[in-house]
């Protein structure tokens, strides 16, 4: 028998540089399930939400509907929409994707619909006037003009997926949320600040990431628009 | 819909509503918690964005708290304050964490709201010899009413699916019933559960969003 080591793994303190080193690929999983679900999440809920809000645009009658029900899914609590999809995807990483991708929905259609409706009507008629059809229109002058907000409301979604996920250590697949839940219940200290710490991060530099690539895309539109 | 079913005799049976776990006890915690947290933060930020909001500083920080509240993932919050000496105070870390998570929308909606009240007709008030106090309490608190109110009902939606995350983390209300039911891997329990909380949440919005609409007339019924 050897005497216990005396560091700050053993005197379960809060910050431990022994725990990032001895636990480094356990916490390199974690963020990367973490980053995956928030990703996979966020995407499908673009590709779908596109259409959705084209399609309020188009037809006005359509966007009401539409609202409400975003609005009542923005409403109940994450832990409640996790458990309501139980019956229908299990203890499954699907269950967490399907009850973000419904989160992220909502605030992207929110967004984008907003974008569409602030296209100046005159700009929609010059284009017109020049000859575009409803398709180029949409692809050419409507959608470069409301990506500004869409890009806001992605920006957002995506910040809180990621806040978002840790919840998913309910059923096993929360990413830096199944360390905090570990840790929670083991007392572990270092575990659960470095796992939240690590969210922080996570929704920091995606929040950043994205910045840069509205930045990017930004200009191309103006030239467009020139 | 088999799950449904059982679900619903879940909910049916007598026995899941008495008791320290029923049902009655874990919504009156959550009513409990959510009101009395709801009043908390009130009296805090609401102050505070008032002052702010009157004397034109501090807009940076009232804006971009609430950005910074989006990216704190709830669960961190409650695991981190549970092993802190505030864990050893029974519904402590609930109640610190829902403190936390509602102040930021109030905060930013009750300024937001105080800088967009026309600045004419504050100028117009001023010159009728209204002292600040006066501006404050009689042009910009009730011009500023319904973005106010719009700030207390995302803060009242919050503080609802904060106290259902706090079963995660051992706190009491509805949101137990959903955890107690994954640990007995009772689907049918998860469900009820789900449902009783989303129903919640629904009706607190509803009644936010009914306050909000009768402010509005009346703002704009007696300017």
């Amino acid at each position: 028998m050897t005497a216990p080591p005396d560091d700050c793994l053993a005197r379960n303190e809060w910050i431990c540089g022994e725990y990032v080193s001895s636990r480094r690929h356990i916490l390199f999983d974690a963020v990367l399930q973490h980053v995956e679900l928030t990703g996979v999440s966020v995407l499908i809920a673009l590709v779908v939400a596109v259409p959705l809000a084209v399609l309020a645009r188009r037809w006005g009658w359509a966007a009401t509907p539409v609202l409400a029900v975003t609005t009542v899914l923005y409403t109940i609590p994450s832990l409640a929409m996790f458990s309501l999809l139980l019956p229908f995807y299990g203890l499954s990483a699907a269950l967490v994707v399907a009850g973000l991708v419904l989160y992220s929905l909502t605030l992207l259609v929110r967004n984008i619909l907003a974008g569409l409706r602030a296209v100046p009507e005159e700009t929609r008629q010059a284009a017109r006037g020049m000859g575009y059809g409803p398709l180029r229109l949409l692809l050419t002058v409507e959608l470069p003009l409301a990506l500004p907000a869409a890009m806001a409301g992605l920006r957002i979604a995506t910040v809180s997926a990621v806040s978002l996920v840790t919840v998913g250590a309910i059923v096993g697949f929360g990413g830096l949320g199944n360390l905090i839940y570990a840790g929670m219940n083991t007392y572990f200290k270092a575990q659960v600040l470095t796992a939240s710490v690590l969210c922080v991060v996570i929704a920091v530099a995606a929040d950043l990431l994205l910045l840069a690539v509205q930045r990017l895309i930004t200009p191309w539109t103006r030239t467009r628009r020139g | 819909m088999k799950t449904l079913d059982d679900t619903w005799n879940w909910l049916a049976d007598s026995a899941h509503w008495a008791g320290d776990d029923g049902i009655w006890h874990r919504l009156a915690q959550h009513l409990v918690l959510t009101v009395a947290c709801l009043v908390v933060s009130c009296l805090i930020a609401l102050p505070v964005a008032f002052v702010l909001g009157h004397i034109g500083k501090g807009g940076v920080l009232a804006v971009n708290i609430s950005n910074v509240g989006r990216a704190v993932p709830t669960f961190a919050v409650l695991v981190l304050l549970l092993l802190t000496p505030v864990g050893a105070w029974g519904e402590g870390p609930t109640v610190v964490a829902l403190v936390l998570f509602a102040v930021p929308p109030l905060l930013t909606n009750a300024y937001v709201g105080m800088r967009e009240v026309d600045r004419d007709v504050v100028r117009a008030a001023r010159g009728m010899g209204m002292t600040g106090r006066q501006t404050l309490f009689r042009v910009e608190l009730p011009l500023s009413l319904p973005l106010v109110l719009n700030g207390v009902r995302i803060a009242a939606v919050q503080l609802v699916a904060t106290a259902t995350i706090a079963a995660l983390a051992g706190g009491g209300g509805l949101g137990r019933i959903i955890t107690a039911g994954f640990n007995l891997a009772s689907t049918p329990q998860v469900v009820a559960g789900a449902l009783l909380v989303a129903g919640f949440a629904l009706i607190v919005e509803g009644i936010f969003e009914t306050v909000e609409r009768l402010a509005l007339r009346r703002t704009r019924g007696a300017p």
